[in-house]
């Protein structure tokens, strides 16, 4: 009953979503978010007077867009309906369109209960106040978390904004069918890794996968070479520009990268990660450096073989750091300042800290992992139950540039840096971006 | 004279229009002022709010800095900083003039010559040149956005039609038409030009339609090459059009954005930048630097303004000379 009602409710926001999505980035800005504020009142109101109780209904904005996450969601709000009584609207955006209008949208008329990303992304609205403390949530779902994981759900004011559902890792892909068949091994250290690259070269394989297209899939592997070289604290003072961009541990990075860039598919800025993806898929790539929420995805979407898909942590470089840390990025929800009856979203928002709600969203989703404790899936495929191990083995987790620092900055800036210096990797270059970042960034972290 | 006194009170006098004007508008009722007040006031209003007062916004929000969150209390003055950063640190902005001027020219150079060239061969009524005139004017007809997509498909890089046909297919001769930073602004204005000489030639072939014929007849009496004909009676005779195809061409190509959106989803890739796409890039997104997005949005909007200044200025000059 409350299932097909959710259903419905996806129905008709279906329209509204392709709406939108035809509006797409081509509206001005004050229109578009007229049009977002236009359709959560909509479904607000609605939400209201299908609930006939006016303290026990909530809205719920989504950017899980896509048909399988789509899914996961429904089954999620479908289970929360039945376990907390609070009826819950769901307003379906696509994701593109919803982070491109976040700010208009939670100024204007937001949903009481939202999706979005943990790390510098939720702490910026935390010190806007544009998302509300739920420390009293966290007070009876606190022992469903580790330390870490509490940590990521706090803004920097040591309240807690964030409920998180799932994070990810981002490893590097390969085809268990290839190692096998050429005799590849999985490396542990960077010159092990250099030294496959090499093999496969002369193989005919492309090394490593790669596509820069959409802008950000490159910063996984800044990130990735930067936590390996020089540590969890330095990345992060990177992130929130306490060092500069011109420091030598930065050229280090890039001196690293320069090294494997031989070995990374050519004309990367002009291919999308799919196609990246899909290159692995058909074995003509040995590796892919990518997180499991895209990979096993399209592993998934392309209908390609998931059960030779396997994954290793990137290798060792500096033995200082070892392989301790990594970029699980956590997706999950936060209440709106705006909200009209914080109580019942309140409610939800216990129910999703539990790993029963955790493991009622990962039935219909094969390649995140959550994060409660003592979590059991018994839905988990090979992928998924290797995802957490491997991240319950890291010390510390980033969450990707893009979340931990100013995400504009991140996404147009560093990504064109980067840009540039895959198009072009030399001494040159490297220095040029370090102190065109440095520059930018000064302007960007004003305050 | 009694006589013509009597007529000149009946009949409003033909010289001195001053009188005339002063004479009619005394007859003008109350209803017909509030009339006009309406008919004047409400488009006015409209230009005002909707042009005018987010044009000076924009231009006054450029010497901010702003993040998009917050009231006018969060908007804190800028000075000229934004253009200096524009100017001195931003390294996508010179690529973005770049490329506007590549676009500009190009259009100017090649599309815009071709679009003339067509009109004045489907003029002259070659066999098939209702067929000519359709296949040439349909990429106008189409939306940019189409126009974007069935080019990508052409310029795919694995299983294009383009790079199938002179067999770069392979993953090591591949040619990424739209991602190679080198090429791809060419491949776009090869798109761009595929529709702008179709919009041009229709423009043209209006106003060849509307040339007197006997103007070339008397050219041709006098014994002057088709070529002379051209470039000495049909081209100064279509000044008009002419002053028009310049504006279309020039303010097309400083507002080029759909193709570029449609290329790159959004993201501004090495190659392709384009002052539009950088005031999107700053001006909508989770991070809002709203200030420096105006900034460039004001910069684009001087560069469009040279051209239409000149070409309103000569088109009131010639009102004043007639």
């Amino acid at each position: 009953m409350s299932s097909s009602n959710s259903k419905k409710v996806l129905q008709s926001n279906l329209s509204r979503r392709t709406l939108l999505k035809g509006a797409g980035g081509a509206l001005a800005l004050g229109a578009s978010s007229a049009l977002l504020a236009a359709c959560s009142t909509g479904s607000g109101s609605g939400g209201a007077s299908g609930g006939g109780g006016g303290g026990n209904a909530i809205s719920f904005g989504s950017n899980y867009s896509d048909p399988s996450t789509k899914k996961a969601f429904a089954s999620l709000v479908a289970a929360a309906k039945k376990k907390t009584g609070v009826d819950i609207s769901i307003n379906t955006v696509d994701h593109n369109t919803f982070q491109n209008n976040i700010n208009a949208y939670l100024q204007g008329t937001p949903n009481d209960l939202f999706t979005w990303f943990a790390g510098y992304r939720m702490q910026a609205f935390a010190k806007t106040k544009l998302i509300a403390p739920i420390d009293d949530v966290w007070d009876s779902i606190g022992s469903n978390f580790s330390d870490a994981t509490k940590k990521l759900s706090k803004g920097t004011d040591g309240h807690y904004y964030f409920v998180p559902i799932y994070n990810y890792p981002w490893v590097v892909f390969y085809n268990k069918s290839t190692f096998k068949e050429k005799g590849y091994e999985v490396p542990t250290k960077w010159d092990g890794m250099v030294a496959l690259c090499k093999q496969m070269k002369k193989d005919g394989l492309v090394p490593f996968a790669f596509g820069q297209k959409d802008g950000w899939p490159a910063l996984g592997t800044f990130d990735i070479i930067d936590l390996r070289l020089n540590g969890y604290d330095f990345h992060m003072d990177l992130c929130q520009h306490k060092v500069p961009w011109t420091d030598k541990r930065v050229t280090a990075v890039f001196d690293q990268w320069r090294e494997i860039m031989p070995y990374m598919q050519s004309g990367a800025t002009g291919r999308t990660w799919e196609d990246a993806s899909r290159t692995l898929e058909k074995k003509k790539a040995g590796m892919i450096f990518q997180g499991t929420n895209q990979i096993a995805a399209n592993y998934v979407a392309d209908k390609a073989d998931l059960d030779d898909l396997d994954f290793f942590v990137y290798p060792e470089i500096d033995p200082q750091w070892g392989q301790d840390y990594m970029d699980a990025p956590a997706d999950g929800f936060c209440l709106s300042t705006k909200a009209k009856d914080p109580k019942p979203a309140k409610k939800v928002l216990k129910y999703i800290g539990s790993s029963a709600a955790e493991a009622n969203y990962l039935k219909y989703d094969q390649w995140d992992v959550g994060l409660a404790e003592n979590l059991d899936v018994p839905s988990y495929n090979a992928i998924q139950k290797k995802s957490a191990q491997v991240i319950g083995q890291t010390k510390a987790v980033s969450q990707f540039l893009d979340r931990d620092t100013d995400a504009g900055f991140a996404d147009n800036t560093v990504a064109a840096a980067i840009d540039k210096f895959i198009n072009s990797p030399t001494k040159s270059t490297i220095s040029d971006i370090q102190s065109s970042l440095e520059a930018q960034a000064k302007s960007v972290f004003r305050s | 004279m009694t006589a013509a006194d009597l007529k000149t009170d009946a009949v409003p006098p033909r010289e001195g229009s001053s009188r005339v004007r002063r004479h009619r508008l005394r007859r003008f009722s109350r209803r017909d002022k509030i009339l006009i007040g309406l008919l004047l006031g409400i488009p006015l209003a409209a230009d005002l709010v909707f042009i005018w007062f987010p044009a000076a916004g924009s231009v006054l929000l450029s010497f901010t800095h702003w993040d998009g969150i917050g009231g006018l209390s969060a908007i804190k003055s800028a000075g000229v900083d934004n253009y200096v950063f524009a100017a001195t640190t931003d390294p996508q902005f010179w690529p973005a003039v770049r490329n506007n001027l590549y676009w500009l020219l190009v259009f100017v150079v090649i599309a815009t010559p071709l679009g003339v060239l067509f009109a004045v061969l489907i003029d002259r009524n070659l066999r098939g040149s209702r067929i000519y005139q359709s296949v040439l004017f349909l990429p106008v007809m189409l939306s940019l956005a189409l126009i974007g997509i069935i080019w990508t498909l052409i310029y795919s890089p694995n299983d294009g039609l383009l790079n199938t046909i002179i067999g770069h297919t392979g993953n090591d001769n591949l040619i990424d038409w739209l991602g190679n930073p080198h090429l791809n602004i060419w491949a776009v204005l090869v798109e761009a030009s595929w529709r702008q000489a179709g919009y041009v030639m229709v423009l043209y072939l209006a106003g060849l339609k509307a040339v007197d014929p006997s103007l070339k007849e008397a050219a041709q009496m006098d014994g002057a090459s088709e070529w002379t004909t051209f470039w000495r009676i049909i081209l100064p005779v279509m000044k008009p059009i002419n002053v028009i195809i310049i504006v279309v061409t020039v303010i097309e190509s400083l507002r080029a954005y759909d193709l570029v959106y449609i290329t790159t989803k959004g993201t501004v890739i090495p190659g392709l930048e384009l002052l539009s796409m950088l005031v999107t890039q700053y001006i909508i997104g989770q991070t809002q630097r709203i200030g420096y997005g105006s900034a460039l949005a004001t910069v684009l909007l001087v560069i469009a303004l040279v051209p239409i200044c000149i070409f309103l200025y000569r088109t009131f000059r010639r009102e004043k000379v007639r």
